[in-house]
Parts: C-alpha cells; sequence; structure tokens
C-alpha cells in the first residue's frame, strides 16, 4: 500500500510538471515535440530489458525481445527523427 | 514485482532519477527552436543513463538483449533518416502504436513471472495492484497499437473511411470495452492466472480497431495526439506493474503532451473530444449551394496578380496541406525572397490545424528554409490583417472559409479561422473550386477582393515568381 502510494505521488507529480512544461511549448515546434515524446515513451525498453533474464520461460524471452525491438525502434527513431526536424529550424539569416 | 541489481536499490532510483531529470529538462529545451536541439539530445542522454542503470539488474540474459537492441537500433535509424517530412504523421502513428506493443508486451511478459512466483510459492507481498496495472497496460497498449495501425492507414490512404462501419458501432463498442474491464478484474481475481490477459488483449485489439475506423480522415491529427497520449500512459501503468519510477515519470511526460495537443487540435477544430470520437461531420441540410454562392467568382492569370504585389507594403502566406502534395514550398519561398528583395514585408499566417499533425506546417516549411520567424499563429496575425496589401493563400479552404465567422448554420460555424477576407486583396491558388474537408463551399472565393488564380501550387506560382521578376 505504501508503495502504491509512493508511485501515485509520483505520477500525479509528473503529469502537473508535464503539463505545466508542455503548455509553453511553442506551436510551430508542435511536431518535434510528438516524435520527441514518441522517443521518450520508449521508455518501456527499460521494462524489456528487465523481462529477459537467463533462467525464464521461452514465451517470456520472446515477449521480451519482442518489446525490447519495438521500443529501441521508438527510442532511436525518435529522437534522430526530432533531430533531423530540429535541424532544420533557423532564424532569418 | 521487484527486480534484484548489482547495486542497491537506492542507486538504481538515484540513477532512474537522473533520467527522469534529464527527460523534463530536455522536453524544457522545446519550449524555444533556439534550445530545441539540445533538449532532444537531453532527452536521448535521459533514455542512455535510464537504459545503462537497468543493465545492472541481476540475471540478463546480455546476448537477447543486445540482439534486440541492434535491430530496434537499425529499423528505428532506417526509418528516421529516410522518411518524408510529408509523412511525419504517418510516422509518429506508427510509433504510438510500437509505444503500446511494447507496454502490452512488457506487462504481458510480468504477469508470466508472477504466474510462475505464485506457483512455486515464492511470492511475497500482495500482487493485487500488479495485476490491476497490468491489466490497465495490456488494454491501453493493445487499443494503443490497433488504434495506430488505422490512423496509418487513414493517413497513407490504403484504409478507406468507409471501412469496417456498420450499424450500432457505439454499441458493439461498448460492450467490449466491458469485456475488456471484465477481462481485467478476472486477472485480479484469478492471480496468477495468464489466460483473462490474453483474451484482454485480443478483446483490445478489436476494440482498437472498431473504435478508430468511424473516425474521419480529418479527424486524424486528433486521433494520432490522442493516441500519442495513450502509448505514454500505457507506459505509465507498465512502470505500477514494475514499480519503476522512471517508466511512471516518462509514460506521464508523454501522456500530459498528448492530451494538450488533442485538446489544442480539439480547440482549432471547434470540436468537443466527444465530438471527433463519436460524431459524424458533414454537409447539412443548411449548406448553400455551391453554384449560388460561386457565381461571382473572379479569376486572373499570373501577370495580372504580379501587378498586386507591386507597391504592396505587407503580404502574408497562407499555406494549407494542398501546398505540401504539390511540393511547392520550396517555390513559394523563392516567391517570398523576390518579394522581400522588391521590399514587401512577408510572413506567413499559420492555422493550428494546416496540415496533417499538430506543427506539421511548420516543419513542412522550415525544410524549404523558411525562418521560423516568419511564421505567425494565427492568433497573432488575424488583428493585423486589415494593414495587409495581399493575402495568397495555396492550398488552404476550409481554414479561411468566413462563413466560420458569418454563418451559424454553417457545419464549420465557430472554427477559428484565418481571417484573410479582411485583407485588401486576397488570391486564391487552387485547381479548382472543389469544397475542401468539411465539403462546403467558401465564399471567399467569390468575395470582391477575392481573386482565384486556377492551376497546380507548384507550377502556378512558379509562373507568379517569373512574372513578379519581370516587374
Amino acid at each position: 500500500m505504501d508503495q502504491l502510494i509512493l508511485l501515485l505521488t509520483i505520477f500525479s507529480l509528473a503529469m502537473f510538471v508535464g503539463f505545466e512544461i508542455i503548455t509553453k511549448i511553442p506551436p510551430t515546434l508542435h511536431t518535434p515535440l510528438m516524435s520527441g515524446s514518441n522517443a521518450i515513451s520508449g521508455i518501456t525498453v527499460t521494462g524489456a530489458i528487465l523481462a529477459i533474464t537467463t533462467d525464464e520461460s521461452t514465451l517470456m524471452a520472446i515477449l521480451g525481445v519482442g518489446a525490447i525491438i519495438l521500443a529501441t525502434i521508438n527510442v532511436v527513431g525518435g529522437f534522430l527523427v526530432t533531430n533531423r526536424m530540429l535541424s532544420m529550424f533557423k532564424r532569418k539569416a | 514485482m521487484n527486480t534484484e541489481f548489482v547495486l542497491g536499490q537506492g542507486w538504481i532510483n538515484l540513477g532512474y532519477l537522473i533520467s527522469s531529470v534529464l527527460f523534463i529538462w530536455g522536453i524544457k529545451g522545446l519550449t524555444h527552436p533556439k534550445t530545441a536541439v539540445r533538449g532532444n539530445r537531453l532527452g536521448a542522454l535521459g533514455m542512455f543513463v535510464a537504459i545503462i542503470v537497468t543493465l545492472l539488474a541481476k540475471g540478463l540474459n546480455f546476448g537477447l538483449i543486445l540482439g534486440g537492441v541492434a535491430v530496434g537500433s537499425a529499423i528505428g535509424a532506417i526509418a528516421a533518416l529516410r522518411v518524408q517530412m510529408t509523412a511525419m504523421p504517418e510516422m509518429v502513428a506508427l510509433f504510438n502504436g510500437f509505444g503500446g506493443a511494447a507496454s502490452t508486451l512488457v506487462a504481458g511478459a510480468a504477469l508470466l513471472r508472477i504466474s510462475d512466483h505464485i506457483r512455486l510459492g515464492h511470492m511475497t507481498g500482495d500482487p493485487t495492484q500488479t495485476l490491476i496495472a497490468t491489466g490497465a497496460s495490456g488494454l491501453i497498449g493493445t487499443v494503443t497499437l490497433t488504434g495506430s495501425m488505422i490512423a496509418f492507414g487513414k493517413l497513407n490512404g490504403s484504409w478507406k473511411d468507409t471501412w469496417m462501419r456498420f450499424p450500432a458501432q457505439k454499441a458493439i463498442n461498448a460492450l467490449l470495452a466491458a469485456g475488456a474491464l471484465a477481462c481485467c478484474a478476472w486477472i485480479v481475481v484469478d492471480a496468477g492466472n495468464v489466460t483473462p490477459y490474453w483474451i484482454l488483449c485480443a478483446i483490445a485489439a478489436v476494440l482498437g480497431i472498431t473504435v478508430t475506423t468511424p473516425i474521419g480522415g480529418a479527424d486524424m491529427p486528433v486521433v494520432i495526439a490522442l493516441l500519442n497520449s495513450y502509448s505514454g500512459l500505457a507506459a505509465c501503468a507498465t512502470g505500477f506493474v514494475l514499480n519503476n519510477n522512471v517508466l511512471i515519470i516518462a509514460g506521464s511526460l508523454v501522456g500530459a503532451s498528448g492530451l494538450i495537443l488533442t485538446s489544442i487540435m480539439c480547440k482549432a477544430m471547434n470540436r468537443s473530444l466527444g465530438h471527433v470520437l463519436f460524431g459524424v461531420l458533414g454537409p447539412t441540410g443548411s449548406t448553400a449551394d455551391a453554384d449560388e454562392v460561386y457565381a461571382n467568382v473572379k479569376s486572373a492569370g499570373p501577370d495580372e496578380i504580379a501587378m498586386l504585389f507591386d507597391g504592396a507594403q505587407r503580404a502574408v502566406i497562407v499555406p494549407g496541406y494542398g501546398m505540401a502534395v504539390s511540393q511547392a514550398q520550396h517555390v513559394v519561398r523563392d516567391l517570398a525572397n523576390v518579394l522581400n528583395d522588391m521590399g514587401c514585408n512577408v510572413e506567413y499566417a499559420i492555422h493550428p490545424v494546416a496540415g496533417r499533425m499538430p506543427g506539421h506546417m511548420n516543419v513542412l516549411l522550415a525544410e524549404a528554409d523558411v525562418p521560423y520567424d516568419q511564421l505567425i499563429e494565427m492568433d497573432n496575425i488575424n488583428p493585423t490583417m486589415e494593414t495587409v496589401d495581399v493575402a495568397l493563400v495555396i492550398g488552404a479552404n476550409d481554414v479561411v472559409n468566413p462563413d466560420a465567422r458569418n454563418d451559424p448554420q454553417s457545419p464549420i460555424a465557430g472554427m477559428p479561422i484565418i481571417d484573410v477576407d479582411k485583407a485588401r486583396t486576397v488570391i486564391v491558388v487552387k485547381r479548382s473550386l472543389s469544397p475542401g474537408f468539411a465539403g462546403i463551399p467558401n465564399p471567399l472565393f467569390a468575395a470582391d477582393n477575392t481573386l482565384m488564380y486556377f492551376g497546380d501550387g507548384k507550377k502556378a506560382i512558379q509562373d507568379l515568381v517569373n512574372a513578379v521578376k519581370e516587374l
């Protein structure tokens, strides 16, 4: 129970922080924000790593490897495409 | 569900804290184009820290992990470097789906482990929280996966808006949702049984499809923003499964971001989220007849239009997705440069739903080397529209339809528009008088101060550039 309340506290505060910062992001950067969020939601890669242990069943390993591939696509693809997009934004020379 | 690490749990959580701070700092960098590249790199650094810390867990199978990371990195890198900027909505939709699927798989793996522990009598503590979170993760993750696949299909045109729409769809969706929730309850009550989880995923997969198919193509920006949010919330639920702080924090940030963008898109179309998800927009009985509206349309050629720019002080370009379709953004920038050289101040007025996802038009123009400080938001440019000598509308239609402001009976009544009709002269570059997404005629085209310039966007603007140069 203590653990659950702690996690809910973290969740609530993180949502507030998220709303506060993201409302300040200008519309011109909303597409990079979305692709950057794709990358950050690839944080599931940590959960996928923890699922791939040496002593587990084949089914679990399959689920873990599937998850790690999908999450890594998001992480690598997301950060790279966001970087590619952001480097196009330039001020008047 | 707690894993043992090489270091104490305190050190691991400290690493996750550093990673979370980097994510938040990174997103904060996106509040300005100048700091955005660095912000994105900070986010990537945060991800790197989180992964390194996680690799300190005991008993990992590094061979499989490395293999998975290698495959995923290769696919991700190729996708990121090859994708066309016009196809960004498709890519984001696909990635939303991958994020959701990853969460579903991780929660499934965690449930298998709990099931083993319970069978072998190793389970310590009450698994209820973990089991509820597993259900939530499977449900949200799978709906995100299949919903995103339909959104992807609709965006690239391979899935037609008319497919998979059947009578009583809402009632059937409600039944599916009820069935999914029943499976969640079954997972908790019958602790350690994995079967209800797979049934849950099967139901959620169908639900993701049937809730997305009725939503029209014009509403896809809202849907991908919402699915973006779901992919974050699925990661968040997985954090509750694994008692993992960084998953919860990163997932919440993405969840919050998606929700904010969803609400911005809805406001820009003057529609409620409920209306987008469950309603249908279409021509109503009161819609004016196109022939009547277009009785007095005036059109002109490039030479005549070039003359209008002669002596103009201020011009505003209003781009829509049609401009990107005809790949006209580069010649549009050339036109702006030529006009600038003639002493005319040129700005771009960007409607929030121009393009096919939030901020899409800005990226397309940035790719064509248009400086971002020339891109002006709708709310900032509208108050000064009276002082604009020439407004050039290219590939946009509904977002400049004055009926939204003037005709309370119009299907788009109340939608915020760019008030180009208030400029001294309006030029509309368009192939024909065909309607936009809303399917309604646009009285702007027949206004006294409007000239229609018919033609393909790219060719028309190229001819105009040549004509202006000859002035």
